[in-house]
């Protein structure tokens, strides 16, 4: 029970103690887990949006597959990414791992389906009637696409939260690509995990307070996107 | 309705897109780091390219185990070596299995591990040309305070070992092909035993010394430890106590217990992309007299003892 007091009281004077090397590792969860959203929401809302709209070949498959992902351990992603981005893999010549660039290629695939998947299930549930309205008012089907999204926008950002939700407290991944390589790829969960193999439960749990009100203003900036 | 619906795409889903987009360029822009170490959302094409690598200076990739690590020792001596070569030392640190297996594939430029036998085979197989000895510290073997297989004070783990098994005591492996683990087995199998799942006092965990320790704490189990990192978390552990390797490294009085730490570099003729040359100028520094007596002064202010001893003065 001390040491969660503790840990409130030391989340505290960490945060107010400006400590560079805490700002440094909040400013990294942040870009990575925020690129690899960016690249995931780039690629996984047309894609989710286009197999929830259209008749496309393989859809049963490509949904089976889709909802699978969603369930992907991050720790066999990160291996798979491991294996690729290792010096003696396919990949190696890139010189990725160890680096950020490797924990946002894995935390981007962790992600890519959840955001594909849920905008895919979102975009299915908008009433087929608007469409057939939107069709007969002659809208072209780009115009189309957008207004269904613009419907769907709810269920689109409640992808987006979820898969940020999932990356930003995923440690499996960046433990295994990122090495947690302090002032490089040390990230809020690795740092915890680092804590508490030593033994520190305060400051495990100081950072562990600060990841969940990372995520509590990350959701609430975009809870206001959704307009409610 | 319809009017709305045609306008509101492009407004509500820039905004999200936004957002997004904001997250990685606050924070890119809050550190002030100019590495590139992500790639630059699309934004940025004005901005001049990439910068010469020769400009940073340069990085070793050290893998190593938690021990140097978690005791702080990395911390204390590394930062001699960062200014004294304009460079920057990435620590990655693991278990001893993963450290080489990271470094049998190429992904760091040196190691500094612990397992005798799985550094000469390293060297056997081409992958770092040559292995030298850094420090040494002993292993312990800790256990709860009642001591329920009345084992505490024996000579050697052997015997101690022989009687957590006989009693069926608790005991916790790390289970993880580290060095602790590799020396653990080498003590069950010099007394003809292979731990396998059937013992039911017997936990193979999987994580590392501070987690393990933590674990025998909570669970009123034995454990190997190996001194330096149990010295530097004991105050943490209230409910274990030292039953075999007495108070200091002098006093353990069995040498089967000794741990030896050998640094090596990766050959760049398996991998050319290492960075060789750095790699030996650590080896070579490591285990130069002066830091030698700096890694043997590291904790004696703290804990009364060395928590390594050196070993390269030949």
């Amino acid at each position: 029970m001390t040491d969660i007091i503790g840990g409130f009281a030391q989340a505290l004077r960490l945060i107010l103690s400006g400590d560079p090397g805490l700002w440094q590792i909040i400013f990294l969860s942040l870009r990575v887990s925020g690129i690899a959203l960016l690249l995931s929401s780039l690629l996984g809302v047309p894609f989710g949006a286009a197999v929830g709209l259209w008749r496309v070949p393989g859809q049963r498959l490509i949904t089976l597959i889709l909802y699978t992902g969603m369930g992907l351990p991050p720790v066999v992603v990160g291996l798979f990414v491991y294996i690729l981005l290792s010096r003696s893999g396919p990949l190696g010549a890139l010189g990725w791992l160890f680096t950020p660039k490797a924990m946002i290629v894995a935390q981007a695939i962790i992600s890519l389906p959840l955001v594909a998947g849920l905008t895919m299930s979102a975009v299915q549930s908008v009433d087929p009637a608007l469409r057939l309205q939107l069709r007969s008012l002659g809208a072209t089907s780009r115009q189309e696409a957008l207004a269904v999204l613009a419907e769907a926008r709810i269920g689109v950002t409640t992808a987006i939260i979820a898969a940020f939700g999932s990356i930003i407290s995923e440690v499996g991944a960046v433990m295994l690509v990122g090495g947690n390589i302090e002032g490089k790829t040390r990230v809020l969960t690795t740092a915890i995990v680092l804590e508490t193999r030593q033994g520190e439960f305060a400051p495990a749990i100081a950072l562990g307070i600060i990841l969940l009100g990372l995520a509590f203003l990350a959701n609430a900036a975009l809870i206001r996107l959704q307009g409610k | 309705m319809l009017h709305s619906l045609w306008r509101s795409p492009s407004h509500s889903l820039s905004l999200i897109l936004a957002l997004i987009l904001s997250l990685p360029l606050a924070a890119c822009a809050a550190t002030g780091s100019a590495t590139p170490t992500a790639p630059a959302p699309k934004a940025s094409t004005t901005t001049t390219p990439t910068p010469a690598v020769s400009a940073k200076p340069a990085t070793l990739r050290l893998a190593t185990t938690t021990s140097t690590y978690d005791t702080g020792l990395l911390d204390y001596i590394l930062p001699i070596f960062e200014k004294a070569n304009n460079c920057k030392v990435d620590v990655v640190a693991v278990g001893t299995g993963q450290a080489i297996e990271i470094g049998r594939k190429g992904d760091a430029d040196v190691l500094l591990v612990h397992a005798r036998a799985q550094e000469d085979q390293f060297v056997a197989d081409g992958f770092a040309r040559q292995r030298f000895d850094v420090m040494y510290n002993d292993f312990v073997l800790v256990g709860p305070k009642e001591d329920p297989a009345g084992a505490r004070g024996l000579p050697l783990a052997r015997d101690a070992f022989k009687l957590i098994m006989d009693r069926q005591a608790i005991f916790v492996s790390r289970g993880d092909k580290s060095g602790t683990n590799t020396k653990e087995l080498s003590i069950w199998s010099s007394i003809g035993v292979t731990p396998t799942k059937s013992f039911m006092w017997y936990n193979a965990i999987g994580q590392g010394m501070g987690d393990t320790l933590i674990f025998s704490n909570e669970q009123g189990a034995y454990t190997l430890s190996d001194r330096g990192t149990w010295l530097a978390m004991k105050d943490k552990l209230p409910n274990l106590t030292i039953i075999v390797g007495s108070n200091n490294l002098a006093e353990n009085k069995d040498k089967a217990l000794l741990n030896e730490y050998g640094v090596m570099a990766i050959n760049p003729d398996k991998y050319p992309t290492v960075n060789f040359d750095l790699a030996m100028t650590f080896v070579n520094w490591l285990t130069s007299p002066e830091t030698q007596k700096l890694i043997a002064s590291f904790g004696v202010d703290k804990y009364g003892q060395p928590l390594f001893y050196a070993s390269a003065s030949k």
